[in-house]
């Protein structure tokens, strides 16, 4: 496969190195001159020291018989006209864009890019799944912090969806009474099913706490504290 | 006419100052304030400080709603982006790109955005001063194609009054790729 690689940043450096040891045919784009000649003494003679959102050099790179062009510059604005002139003026089958602003993706995607990678959202993601976001709320303490005030939303996975309030246990001293679905509150009735996004309010004692967890937000570990 | 402009370079306070004394609606952004000196104290219209390239600086700016937009910073990139912007995520019907790069304007062209390129202007400027024959290179380019994604461009209706993409284009230059 012929790829050409445009950026010669980090990125795009190591992504050339690897396809090379896979095999591939690669050719680099990098603008800068010096950055360019250093890559060339490492890896070889592979680097096109222009820039690639020049549709001249594109096409001396050989773009028009590339199998796929991977945009890696630092600038989404680089990377997404690197991708279009490849996919519109050369017909290159697949562009791969390194996008850097995570808000640029839809854009880039309806524009006619074919894959996103964006590390943003990737390292977002992965710092996202070690907090917790499936929560209790507490919205405030009544009476002289013998009684608290807590939300608890109820996201997929909850033990509660689904069911009416009637059918959750509650252990004594601590009540649902309240929902809010769609922004609207509405007192909370035997008779109401409870769905995924709905905010519950509940009033109890605070040692209810792990006990709410677990029959509203279905923590494990939680329900076997709690119950 | 309400008219946004991306980049208060030299054409930039120039349109933006003829404009807005011709009693039209001018925002201009730049990422640079001091751009802005370049535009006269008796400007009317907003001049914000502001990525052009960035949806909701845009939004802000109040560039929703406008009937055209013009791209002129100094990067092509910059403009190809900002104008994609706003013809896609912003719905504005008129929307001009500076692309320097005589490929990359006709390409812009091809996929639905007037286009405007120094070089090919320049040189057949100077081309007919000395009467010789154009260049052949994109000067100012209407769209010539819609994205193919895109049939809303299609369905959107010319904006009204001027009409900046029947702007003509040089005799002899290549629209075809």
């Amino acid at each position: 496969m012929f790829v050409l690689v445009v950026g010669g940043g980090k990125v795009g450096y190591y992504l050339a190195k690897e396809l090379i040891d896979s095999g591939h045919e690669v050719a680099l784009m990098e603008k800068d001159e010096a950055r360019a000649r250093q890559i060339a003494d490492e890896i070889g003679s592979i680097v096109i020291p222009h820039d690639g959102c020049e549709g001249k050099y594109l096409g001396e790179a050989g773009c028009n018989r590339a199998d796929v062009v991977a945009a890696v510059t630092g600038d989404d604005e680089d990377n997404l006209v690197i991708c279009q002139m490849a996919k519109h003026h050369f017909d290159v089958p697949r562009t791969i864009a390194r996008v850097n602003n995570p808000k640029n993706e839809a854009l880039f995607r309806h524009l006619g890019v074919d894959e996103l990678i964006s590390p943003t959202r990737m390292i977002l993601g992965s710092i996202e799944q070690d907090i917790p976001v499936h929560e209790l709320l507490h919205l405030g303490a009544l009476g002289e912090g013998e009684l608290e005030l807590i939300e608890a939303r109820l996201q997929a996975g909850s033990p509660a969806i689904g069911r009416a309030p009637g059918d959750i246990d509650m252990p004594d001293g601590c009540s649902l009474f309240a929902l809010i679905r769609g922004g609207i509150a509405t007192p909370l009735r035997p008779d109401t099913v409870l769905q995924e996004g709905d905010k519950v309010i509940a009033i109890g004692k605070p040692e209810c706490e792990s006990f709410l967890h677990g029959q509203l937000i279905g923590d494990p570990q939680a329900t076997a504290t709690g119950g | 006419m309400k008219i946004v402009i991306v980049g208060c370079g030299r054409v930039g306070a120039s349109a933006a100052e003829t404009w807005d004394r011709a009693g039209h609606e001018v925002v201009v952004l730049d990422l640079s304030s001091a751009a802005f000196d370049r535009l006269p104290g008796s400007f009317k219209g907003s001049a914000i400080r502001g990525d052009g390239t960035d949806e909701d600086v845009l939004r802000r700016a109040g560039a929703e709603g406008a009937d055209v937009f013009l791209a002129l910073t100094e990067g092509d990139n910059r403009n190809v982006m900002s104008a994609q912007l706003a013809a896609e995520a912003l719905k504005i019907g008129a929307v001009i790109a500076k692309i320097n790069d005589p490929l990359r304007a006709k390409a812009y062209a091809e996929l639905g955005i007037a286009t405007l390129s120094r070089t090919g202007l320049m040189l057949d400027a100077v081309n007919g001063y000395l009467g010789l024959p154009v260049s052949g290179l994109a000067t100012m380019q209407a769209p010539t194609g819609i994205h193919p994604g895109d049939h809303h461009l299609a369905e959107s209706p010319a904006p009204a009054g001027s009409d900046p993409m029947a702007a003509p284009r040089a005799a002899g230059a290549p629209m075809e790729a």
